[in-house]
């Protein structure tokens, strides 16, 4: 099947810096695309380039197999990272100016109740808590029933519980056939919500696929975690790494059973001791040697 | 108290290391003083600047003092009119404060309304004690000041409305991401400024309509043409005024720039339109500066149709001038229009 949104060889030279450096990637209709790396990476830079806002240096992006143009403005809807609204308009009347826009226009009223806004409509939109400007910025993105919908960083700077709202919220507009193409550093965010991911650092993607298959392809093992201070003795052979921006030392293990023998051997104090499932951070280390929140 | 002289110190200097180091915004604050003190240096001449503007009667292009003392007054320029009748106009409309005619029957003409003219007459009798210059009448009812300054006040109003309406919006706009945003969209660049001119455009006509009618009621303003034509001034007016101030925020992103660059324009617009008073006998150089400015060609047709009854065919030049000129911002203004901050 013909991807959705195509990236072909996208570069963005700014004074002194590649921010994007060659890259590809193709977005299949219907799914979760994450980019996903630290501040920096030029994950922003790569969706503005895509999304039209920001000239790119060379390279192309294609929607639908033809160069990205009008029809490709109808069918998007976006939700940039950071935006301002009209000001002294209220929620509703920031929808209808949106919609107002385009050819194809969503049920205002539908849109509301979808992302939970229906007794906020009449608020002034600046006076809205920070989860409640999200879900305004996302509805803004949805006032044209667009067929694929970027959401750059959507859910920085929320509480835990917002954040959760928001992913429900997503997961209803995918239910929907959208194809959405994501942003984030969180890597909670991508493992639940995309179906594919790209992991950028420096402008390049470093690794890409589907989430599971990439942790699965890269770690049969589960991590056995012990902080710091925990550590007695020396490791002997155990494969090990030291992270110390968590305070805490990796023990990669394929038989937990065994390794916690050996561990108890040295003399470690493992009452702290964690074990868990290797994640995208942990890949993204791996990959580039820095981490995700870098 | 020591605690709270160090949280003022702390944001006195952020304030301070915000403003230098935002160099468009400094370098405007330096040189916008430079340009206007220079600017208003030349155009009145420093301290010696005349107060006065006193037409003499004669077809000679220069004023030869020894006609008579009165043309050797301080702080009055006298300029020669050759034209009787319409040297009597100039005083009725305020753009000459006295006429006099030396060449026998001497005779003044001086608008009873016109505070400047009351006391440039003291002057004359002062210089003429003997009354051999007779005072003359103006025909018809002469026209106050206040019927003069209107079309100016008025005028006024629309630039600032215009250039700070539109001009900082759109600064603003760009600098918090709604352009962007908006970018994002089917809209166009043009859809999106025409908009914004439609938008102001209702607004200041309908808030200049108010206040012309609410002064007209209460002051009796003096309108001899007609209001139809005044209202096609205003608007095409309002249109080049709204097209400057699109063009000065096709770029900028600091709000403060674009204050900086919007007084660059604003003040001598101010000072050389004829908003307050009339720029009559001032050098060549000052009335050709005057001609580049839109609210003088809007402000001469405006008082061309109030005072002296013009058609719309008689300001049809001004007209013109000022589709010209929209058409010339509105050109470099979509030519180097930005969405964004950079």
């Amino acid at each position: 099947m013909e991807p959705v949104l195509e990236a072909c060889d996208l570069v963005k030279r700014y004074p002194g810096v590649l921010a994007v450096d060659h890259l590809s990637f193709a977005v299949r209709e219907g799914s979760c695309f994450g980019l996903l790396g630290p501040n920096g990476a030029g994950k922003t830079t790569t969706v503005e380039i895509i999304e039209g806002v920001t000239p790119a240096t060379s390279g192309e992006v294609r929607y639908r197999g033809e160069p990205a143009g009008r029809r490709f403005r109808e069918e998007c809807g976006i939700q940039f990272q950071h935006t301002a609204l009209q000001d002294f308009l209220t929620v509703r009347e920031s929808l209808e100016l949106f919609r107002s826009l385009y050819d194809r226009q969503a049920d205002i009223d539908e849109i509301l109740a979808e992302c939970s806004l229906v007794e906020l409509q009449h608020r002034d939109n600046r006076k809205l808590s920070g989860g409640q400007r999200q879900r305004l910025l996302l509805a803004v993105a949805l006032v044209n029933v667009p067929r694929l919908v970027f959401l750059d960083e959507p859910t920085t700077g929320l509480d835990p519980q917002a954040r959760r709202n928001f992913w429900e919220l997503v997961e209803r507009i995918r239910a929907r056939g959208t194809t959405v193409v994501l942003t984030t550093h969180y890597m909670e965010e991508a493992e639940i919500l995309c179906d594919e991911i790209a992991i950028m650092d420096a402008g390049r993607i470093v690794s890409q696929g589907n989430p599971r298959s990439l942790l699965e392809h890269r770690y049969p093992n589960v991590v056995i975690e012990l902080p710091i201070e925990d550590v007695r003795e020396g490791f002997g052979e155990l494969e090990h790494r030291v992270v110390e921006a968590r305070g805490v030392v990796e023990i990669p293990t394929s038989d937990v059973n065994t390794s916690l023998r050996r561990l108890a051997g040295q003399m470690h104090a493992l009452n702290r001791l964690r074990i868990r499932q290797p994640n995208l951070e942990d890949l993204f280390l791996d990959l580039t040697g820095h981490s995700l929140r870098a | 108290m020591a605690g709270r002289l160090k949280r003022i110190y702390a944001v006195f200097r952020a304030r301070n290391l915000e403003f230098v180091r935002d160099r468009g915004t400094l370098g405007w604050n330096i040189l916008l003083p430079f340009v206007l003190m220079l600017g208003l240096y030349f155009i009145f001449g420093g301290a010696s600047r005349p107060q006065y503007t006193v037409g003499v009667v004669q077809q000679a292009d220069d004023i030869d003092t020894v006609v008579h003392p009165f043309l050797e007054t301080r702080y009055v320029r006298f300029v020669p009119e050759r034209d009787l009748d319409e040297a009597i106009r100039k005083v009725a409309r305020h753009q000459l404060d006295l006429l006099v005619r030396f060449d026998p029957p001497a005779r003044y003409w001086v608008n009873p309304s016109s505070p400047k003219g009351y006391f440039v007459e003291l002057a004359l009798h002062e210089k003429d004690p003997a009354g051999e210059i007779v005072k003359a009448e103006i025909k018809g009812e002469p026209v106050r000041y206040v019927d003069w300054v209107l079309p100016g006040i008025l005028g006024m109003n629309m630039m600032f409305s215009c250039l700070f309406g539109v001009g900082y919006v759109v600064v603003r706009y760009r600098k918090n991401g709604f352009l962007k945003r908006l970018r994002a969209t089917p809209l166009r660049a043009l859809e999106f400024v025409v908009a914004q001119v439609a938008s102001r455009l209702v607004l200041i006509i309908a808030i200049t309509v108010a206040v012309y009618a609410g002064t007209s009621w209460l002051l009796d303003i003096h309108m001899v043409g007609s209001n139809t034509a005044l209202l096609a001034v205003a608007i095409v007016g309002a249109i080049c005024l709204i097209a400057v101030g699109l063009l000065l925020s096709a770029r900028v992103t600091s709000e403060e720039l674009a204050g900086g660059l919007l007084n660059l324009v604003t003040w001598p617009m101010m000072l050389l339109s004829g908003v307050w008073f009339s720029l009559e006998g001032a050098s060549d150089w000052v009335i050709a500066a005057s001609k580049l400015f839109p609210l003088t060609w809007m402000l001469e047709a405006a008082r061309a149709i109030m005072l002296d009854g013009a058609s719309l065919v008689d300001v049809a030049p001004e007209l013109a001038v000022l589709g010209g000129m929209t058409a010339v911002f509105l050109a470099a203004g979509a030519a180097i229009f930005r969405w964004g901050p950079r």
